[in-house]
Formats: structure tokens, C-alpha cells, sequence
């Protein structure tokens, strides 16, 4: 059985400023953010799930950290039912369930020195002694490849690597079995991502983590994970392990995203395969498939409800043509 | 070789450091730039000390009558004169230093205690809770500050005690809605969203965490309040809703002096006069300065 396991998972929004008298007539509009989501994370591995911005990523990220409460569905993290908690059991779950932040300078408290932001988890879920607190947050910021002499600092006072480092820190210091990487490089220097993400991949090894690994970042991606799901306007469009995806792209909307990326060998002349048009709105409901009003491939047939189909073991594909 | 270890020296270099000497110098060359604000200050600080030392400063006992001065102009014996009674002026004045600047520093700290924990409460909650409030400061502010004041000095009686409710609830509402407002902003930023992931209780992430990242424009409103707190009970005193008499209060001296305006004894209403003047506008300066120094958009404009 899978460790973390989500199934169905909705996430709607209802839209203010619709005024009251036109909410008389037809039900109030909603933003389907995320719509009928499932995947499972194996323990201690990772999943990444991409998909360009305003396609519902984060809004998965705080439906699973229970930063949002989903409008369906169910998610079980370990033993915990993650979706029924409420109040002090869902607060004392969140022990397990961290999450890092894509901004690291506003994740931060601007006035918590860099102790107390790392140390408040402990304060929070454990009984250790102020002491051993201190000396738990000497030994998590050393994990996290920062010296204890930042202890001190107030986050205007570091560096954005220093930054999302403690971000990290304050992530880990309860030790978490399972942690949600929303964006954690998006807003670093290039010369930093790097560093970032593999100081994550050996923590996740030697803390034996499962990480939920949410990017654009294709590269940083395929580094991570073991397994991808490619988000498409709140729905899943095609699931696959990493490098099944990478070579054998199935789904229109995965060939668009990779060939999006550059290749760094002048020779190579990827086939262009580009999506016109932009994300329609959320607010209108869809019915057939939702990519084919941009789709290359479109035709009648995708008007049609697209039922996802497994087209090679583990391969799950949300098209009519795969 | 590990990769963690090897970027602790190299990655520490984007962004300046400010240190604290440094503000403390920013400080002080905003101060030579703001000659009036730095008055202001002074002001301020000589106020204080003289309600902390009154008992050292003043030259007669403040409520004893002397029948042999009575209603004396200022003179070298008494700086200031005396009143109907033989009662020294000044001794007066500086003797209720005392009693106006604790009942303002007790009401505005009353209220503000009340108003931060309401409004911070009500602005993360949100919902029924939040509309219940706001239409309790609504009802609060459909008064106008002074009738609020005078309605409940009158119904609950004229004491020390009663004066400083009356001016903390004139007060509240002010406060109430600005950590109102500021938790609807700060309750949307990353860093709360960060602090209940963590696992913080929403009490704790509304007071701990977001709470303080509310105060700055507080303590702007709180020393322009300080400055309106002086002038309402003295306003209090002056119509006799206020402190009673014979203990020494700048609003009742100057009521007390102003019954004898025709006769001209002018030093028994101009100088406890001076005095509220010169406090009310020392708190508005400071008020103004904190403002500017807070909020830089609103630097120049008044």
C-alpha cells in the first residue's frame, strides 16, 4: 500500500462579486481549481507534479497540507485520514505533513530571528526542554548546510539561499515523514537551484522523506522524481515514472511542455510541437477535453469526455488519440 | 563529498545587512533634519519627567491654601501666581502632570490591549464573529467622541477610574479597526499560511505571529491618541463631568480660571491652558513624525 494516497481530490472556488440578485437565478459560479485529482506516493519516494502556473498546482499543495479544506475527495498521508481531521487532530497531524513554501523571504516571519522561526515546531509538537530545543535547531540548521551562527538573524539579515535553507530547517525540525516542495527553487538564483535541490534529494535519502515535488521546472523534475504527474487546468492529463515520461510522451500537452524546453545542442531539432492560444478560463465548465480549444490534434472526438486509459503498465494517459 | 557543506561561506552575499548602529544614525539624522519633531520629543520627555518627580519639583504643596496669597499675579515667589484659594499655580500645573498623563497612558493602554486582541481576533476569524464586532464599533463611532465620553462619565460618575473607561472607549473603536484592516492583509501573506502548516493553533498564529506585523500604524494612533486623550479630560474637567475638585487637573484649573476672565486674573486660565496646549500638540508631532517615519508614501503630505 501506497504512503500517501490521494483520490478525487476537488478543489472549488466560489466566485465573489457575482451580487446577490443574479445569485437568485442560477447557482453561484465557481473556479473548479482542482478537479478530480488522484495519485499515490510510495515511502520514501517522490512525486512530481508539473504543469504551467494557474493550473491548479499549489492549490493541490494546500488541499494536502489541509492549508485549504478540498470541496471532495480523500487523502490519507501514513494512517492519517487526512481530509476528515479538523481542529486539534488535524493540527497535531500537521507534525507529519510539512510543507515548503515557493517565496522564501515571505514563508518567513520578518520578525522571528532564525531560532525561533526552527524552533517553534519543536515548541509546538514536542516536550523538549528549552536547551534541547536549541541544541535540536544547532543540528537541523547543520543538516541543512547553514551555520548555527545565523541563529540569530532575522531573515531580511540572509541571503535567499540562506532563506529558503531555513524555510527547509523549519520544515524538518519536527521530522516529518512527508513533505510537500511547492516551488521550493522557483524563486532562487540559478546558481543557487542547484545546490537547493541536491542538498533536498540527500536529505530525502538519509531522512528517508516522501516528497510531493511540485515545478515547472522540467529539469529539476526529472533529477527528483521517480514518478510525474502532468497537470492541465485542475485535471491530471497523463501519469507516468519519470523516465517512461520524459522518453515516450503521450499526452499533447506533456510533448508541448518538453519540446518547450531548450535543448542545449544546436543540432538537435526537437519536432515543434506548440499549443496556440492561452488557458481558457477556469470558470467555464469544460466537457470534453479540456486542452481542445489549444490542441495540434483536435477533433470532434474531443468534445467527447476523455476517459484516462493505461496505455503501457503504470502509464495513464487523459487523451483520445493515446 | 557532501554538497551541503560546500556553499555555507559562498552563500551569504545578496542582500546588505543592516545593521543596528546603522538605524540608530538614520535615526539621529532624521531627528537634525526635524528640528520641530525633535522639540516634540523633548517636549515629551520633559513632561514625563516632571509627572515621575512632581512631588521633588513643586516649590508649594499643590492644595494647601495660603489665605495670605491670595489670587497674587506671577511674581518671583510664585512664578505663576495664585488662584481664589492662596493655592500656588505652578505647583498646580505640575501636580497634575501627574494625574493627566497616567489617565491618558492608562486609557490608551486599556484600550489598545482590548482593541489589538478584538481586532486581531475578529480580522483572522473572519465570519459572524467579525460582523458582530464591527457593528459594536459602529455603534461606538456613531457617537462623536466627546458625547461617548460625556455619556459615560455622566452615567457612571465622575471618578478617576470612570474618566479613563470613558477615554479608553473613545479610543477602542480607532484601534479595533486598524488591526482589523492590517490582519486582513497580513492574514493573506505566505508567512501565515507557513505558521499554520507548522502546526501553530489559530489563536497563536493571529497573536504570535501575525499580530505584531500589525502594530507599526498602532503606535502612530496610540501617541496621536495620547495627545486627544489629554484634551477630552480636560474637556471632561472644564464642563465638570471630568476629575473633581480640589484635586488638581489642567481642565478643571482652567475652568476654575475662566470665572475669573473678566475680572483679569489672566494667570489662572492661560497657563493651565498653556499646559494642555503645549502637551496635545507635542503628541500630535510625534504622532505626525511616527507616521512619516513608518510611511514613507506619506512623507510631506498632511
Amino acid at each position: 500500500m501506497s504512503f500517501v494516497s490521494v483520490r478525487g481530490l476537488d478543489k472549488h472556488f466560489p466566485v465573489r462579486g457575482a451580487g446577490w440578485l443574479s445569485r437568485r437565478n442560477r447557482p453561484a459560479p465557481v473556479v473548479r481549481a482542482v478537479d478530480g485529482i488522484s495519485f499515490d506516493i510510495d515511502r520514501g519516494r517522490t512525486l512530481g507534479l508539473v504543469g504551467e502556473s494557474g493550473c491548479g498546482k499549489s492549490t493541490v499543495a494546500r488541499c494536502v497540507t489541509r492549508l485549504l479544506a478540498p470541496s471532495a475527495g480523500t487523502i490519507r498521508i501514513g494512517d492519517k485520514q487526512l481530509d476528515r481531521l479538523e481542529g486539534e487532530p488535524l493540527r497535531a497531524a500537521r507534525r507529519d505533513v510539512q510543507m515548503v513554501f515557493q517565496d522564501p523571504l515571505a514563508a518567513l516571519n520578518p520578525r522571528m530571528s532564525v531560532e525561533r522561526a526552527v524552533s517553534e515546531p519543536l515548541r509546538l509538537h514536542t516536550t523538549l526542554s528549552p536547551a534541547e530545543q536549541r541544541e535540536r535547531v544547532r543540528e537541523i540548521l547543520t543538516e541543512v548546510g547553514l551555520r548555527t551562527d545565523v541563529m540569530g538573524r532575522y531573515p531580511h539579515e540572509l541571503s535567499g539561499g540562506q532563506r529558503q535553507r531555513v524555510n527547509i530547517a523549519r520544515a524538518l525540525a519536527c521530522a516529518p515523514s512527508f513533505v510537500v516542495l511547492d516551488e521550493p527553487t522557483s524563486a532562487l538564483d540559478v546558481s543557487l537551484r542547484a545546490r537547493v535541490i541536491l542538498m533536498l534529494e540527500e536529505l530525502r535519502e538519509r531522512l528517508g522523506l516522501t516528497y510531493l515535488f511540485i515545478s515547472h521546472d522540467l529539469a529539476t523534475v526529472k533529477y527528483l522524481a521517480q514518478r510525474v504527474v502532468v497537470m492541465y487546468l485542475g485535471t491530471v492529463v497523463e501519469e507516468a515514472d519519470t523516465d517512461e515520461l520524459f522518453a515516450h510522451p503521450r499526452h499533447p500537452y506533456t510533448r508541448a511542455l518538453l519540446a518547450a524546453v531548450p535543448v542545449p545542442d544546436p543540432k538537435v531539432r526537437g519536432e515543434p510541437f506548440v499549443l496556440s492560444g492561452e488557458i481558457p478560463s477556469p470558470l467555464e465548465r469544460h466537457e470534453g477535453c479540456p486542452l481542445r480549444s489549444r490542441c495540434p490534434m483536435a477533433s470532434a472526438i474531443c468534445a467527447q469526455p476523455v476517459v484516462p486509459r493505461e496505455v503501457s503498465p503504470g502509464h495513464v494517459v487523459a487523451c483520445h488519440f493515446a | 563529498m557532501s554538497v551541503v557543506a560546500q556553499d555555507v561561506a559562498d552563500d551569504r552575499d545578496d542582500d546588505a545587512i543592516v545593521a543596528p548602529t546603522a538605524r540608530w544614525r538614520r535615526a539621529a539624522r532624521w531627528l537634525r533634519r526635524n528640528p520641530v519633531s525633535a522639540a516634540a520629543i523633548v517636549v515629551i520627555g520633559l513632561l514625563v519627567f516632571i509627572a515621575v518627580f512632581a512631588p521633588v519639583l513643586e516649590p508649594y504643596k499643590p492644595d494647601v491654601p495660603d489665605p495670605m496669597a491670595v489670587l497674587k499675579p506671577p511674581s518671583w515667589a510664585h512664578p505663576l501666581g495664585t488662584d481664589g484659594f492662596g493655592r500656588d499655580v505652578l505647583s498646580r500645573i505640575i501636580d497634575a502632570t501627574t494625574l493627566d498623563l497616567s489617565i491618558a497612558l492608562a486609557a490608551t493602554l486599556v484600550a489598545l490591549s482590548i482593541g489589538m486582541v478584538v481586532g486581531a481576533l475578529s480580522g483572522y476569524r473572519g465570519g459572524w464573529v467579525d460582523l458582530i464586532v464591527l457593528r459594536l464599533v459602529d455603534v461606538l463611532m456613531a457617537f462623536p467622541a466627546f458625547v461617548l465620553a460625556m455619556g459615560i462619565t455622566a452615567a457612571l460618575g465622575n471618578s478617576i477610574a470612570n474618566v479613563a473607561i470613558a477615554l479608553s472607549m473613545t479610543q477602542l473603536p480607532a484601534y479595533i479597526r486598524l488591526v482589523r484592516g492590517e490582519m486582513l492583509r497580513v492574514r493573506t501573506l505566505e508567512y501565515a499560511e507557513a505558521a499554520v502548516s507548522i502546526g501553530n493553533p489559530s489563536w497563536r498564529v493571529a497573536l504570535v505571529h501575525l499580530l505584531p506585523n500589525c502594530l507599526p500604524p498602532l503606535t502612530v494612533q496610540a501617541t496621536l491618541a495620547m495627545g486627544y486623550a489629554v484634551l477630552t479630560m480636560a474637556s471632561l474637567s472644564f464642563i465638570g463631568l471630568g476629575i473633581a475638585p480640589p484635586q488638581s487637573e489642567w481642565g478643571s484649573m482652567t475652568a476654575d480660571g475662566a470665572t475669573y476672565m473678566s475680572t483679569g486674573e489672566w494667570w489662572l486660565f492661560v497657563f493651565p491652558g498653556v499646559a494642555i496646549v503645549v502637551t496635545v500638540l507635542a503628541f500630535n508631532l510625534v504622532g505626525d513624525a511616527l507616521r512619516d517615519l513608518l510611511d514613507p508614501r506619506l512623507r510631506g503630505t498632511r
